[in-house]
């Protein structure tokens, strides 16, 4: 018995020491896989698995829930930017976005310049969604917006376009807000160019004057302070060619489904 | 398991000090699978969580509603708070010092999550990938156990198992650190059936499906998943207690492999070769390569 405890002890500093080492070696070992491209590439590669996922098992036309009026957030959380940036944004603000157009243009027959008052004439659409930040956090309210698919087909897109890229008015540092989606979410019933938000105008720091809400994906993907549309058969030649602000910079996903 | 020796009657049972093989081939890699992906599934969950280390019930929840669990700091001290309860972690939760020795003020310290440092995007593409791996290697186990008999034969409890006496005899048994000798070694018991049927079967899928109902694309295509689980916020929060029901499992599960000869066990699931313990009587011969050859 003696014999046994005393191969025991220097046994469990051992594993002590062997646990101790192992796990720092992992948590390096996992920062430097972080740091490395190829190994994050692979990682990446599941990406297109996740959107395939989606876009395979579940109906691509599928709604958001819609909430009632009794589930809205008191306090609905606004989130990044809470204004606009750039001096033509603060001239339009200060003029109560009376001359402010929303242009589409790109890959469409009629380039449009649409002012808030003839995006207001448009039929609208009014829906109480849940907002999932990528954070974790999740709070909801009601919208009120122009659906961006009429404002598509008076645009008149083109059978080459594939992405929709809104260029926004905020920046972080001195790079300019963008995020694009692809024609699914585009022409989807709930995503819709909002002006409204409770019953009122859309806040200043919820993107005034028009916000998107693409509702089956996470809050960075709906874009705020919203200046134009492209229409575009690539995303390659915006920003870093990753399809939005935070896809460029913290490699955030694209596909913001998950 | 050892299976065939049971279905040959003719075959001897094996005695105290055999080699018998013992965890199957698709076990073990599922088994191995199945420990990696959980391990960086935990501490890429653990990353995802520092972005809002604050916890709801329902559908919504963000900084302004109430949180059941919220780890954070004041004026630089960490705590968790549960409820109305407020418990000082300072060091551990919500502030600690980092490798370098820079004090940091996030939920979860460096040494407990992927990537060290705070990084929501890269924490996800771990935690994401893992989850494909995770998740199919879970249904490619489920498949070959089934089809191959080890459910049945070996974690399908016995209508005598049922018994409240051989459940208290096993509570005992663990209790006092008893742990079966001989053939009755190759056999799992009631806690340990129950224990494995439950991370199977109710922790594993509940893991994967409290996971989906996170994805607002999926809420949108199945929404009998928020209502399931009682909203998005719900299935975050369950998503999080399961997670550290898993980690009490592994717990207990390293300590019975301590406790009952961890080289034996640890080689058992590695290579499938796993000695029957106890002491053999001097009646028995040393040498029995049948039980060995023919046990697949």
């Amino acid at each position: 018995m003696t014999n046994k405890k005393a191969i025991h002890v220097p046994r469990r500093q051992l594993l002590r020491g062997i646990t101790a080492g192992a796990g720092g070696l992992m948590l390096s070992g996992c920062d430097m896989l972080s740091a490395n491209q190829t190994f994050l590439g692979v990682l990446k590669s599941t990406e297109p698995l996740n959107m395939g996922a989606h876009r395979l098992i579940t109906d691509r036309a599928a709604l958001a829930r819609e909430f009632t009026a009794a589930d809205l957030s008191p306090d609905f959380k606004p989130n990044g930017s809470q204004t606009g940036d750039t001096p033509e944004y603060k001239q339009h603000k200060a003029a109560r976005f009376a001359s402010w157009r929303l242009r589409v243009d790109g890959m469409v027959a009629n380039p449009l310049a649409l002012s808030l008052a003839q995006l207001k004439a448009m039929p609208s659409r009014e829906q109480i969604t849940r907002h999932d930040c990528v954070e974790g956090w999740s709070a909801i309210g009601k919208w009120r917006g122009t659906p961006l698919r009429l404002v598509l087909q008076q645009a008149g897109l083109s059978a080459k376009a594939r992405f929709l890229v809104f260029h926004c008015a905020d920046k972080f540092g001195t790079d300019p807000y963008y995020e694009s989606i692809d024609l699914v979410d585009g022409f989807h019933p709930q995503t819709i160019l909002a002006w409204g938000m409770n019953g009122g105008e859309l806040p200043e720091r919820h993107g005034a004057p028009l916000r998107l809400r693409v509702e089956r994906q996470l809050g960075y993907k709906h874009a705020k302070f919203i200046m134009r549309i492209e229409a575009v058969d690539s995303l390659a030649r915006f920003g870093q060619g990753k399809g939005g602000y935070w896809e460029d910079v913290a490699g955030y996903q694209w596909y913001a489904g998950i | 398991m050892n299976a065939e020796y049971e279905a040959n009657s003719e075959q001897p049972a094996p005695l105290p000090g055999d080699i018998v093989k013992r965890h199957r081939l698709s076990t073990r890699i599922w088994h191995g699978v199945n420990a990696f992906a959980l391990l960086i599934l935990l501490m890429s969950g653990l990353m995802i969580f520092n972005a809002h280390p604050r916890l709801y019930w329902g559908q919504k929840g963000a900084d302004n509603d109430a949180a059941w669990l919220v780890i954070g700091n004041v004026q630089g001290k960490g705590f968790v708070q549960i409820g109305s309860r407020k418990i000082n972690t300072a060091g551990v939760l919500g502030s600690y010092t980092d490798g370098e020795g820079v004090a940091k003020q996030r939920a979860f310290p460096y040494w407990a999550t992927i990537p060290s440092g705070y990084n929501l995007s890269t924490a996800r593409l771990w935690h994401f990938a893992f989850a494909w791996i995770f998740s199919l290697a879970i249904m490619g186990f489920m498949i070959r156990a089934l089809w191959n008999g080890h459910i049945m034969r070996d974690l399908h409890i016995k209508r005598a198992q049922w018994s409240l006496r051989h459940i208290w005899q096993d509570i005992k048994d663990h209790a006092q650190l008893r742990f079966p000798k001989g053939a009755e070694a190759l056999h799992y018991g009631i806690l340990q059936k129950l224990s494995y049927i439950a991370v199977i079967f109710v922790l594993i899928p509940l893991m994967i499906f409290t996971g989906l109902t996170m994805s607002p694309g999926m809420n949108a295509a199945w929404p009998w998943l928020a209502d399931l689980f009682g909203g998005r916020q719900s299935a975050r929060s369950l998503h999080f207690i399961i997670a550290f029901g898993l980690l009490a499992f592994f717990a207990v599960h390293m300590a019975m492999v301590f406790l009952s000869g961890p080289l034996n066990q640890v080689r058992g699931i590695l290579t499938g070769r796993f000695r029957i313990p106890g002491v053999r009587s001097a009646q028995q011969p040393v040498s029995d390569p049948v039980a060995e050859e023919q046990s697949q």
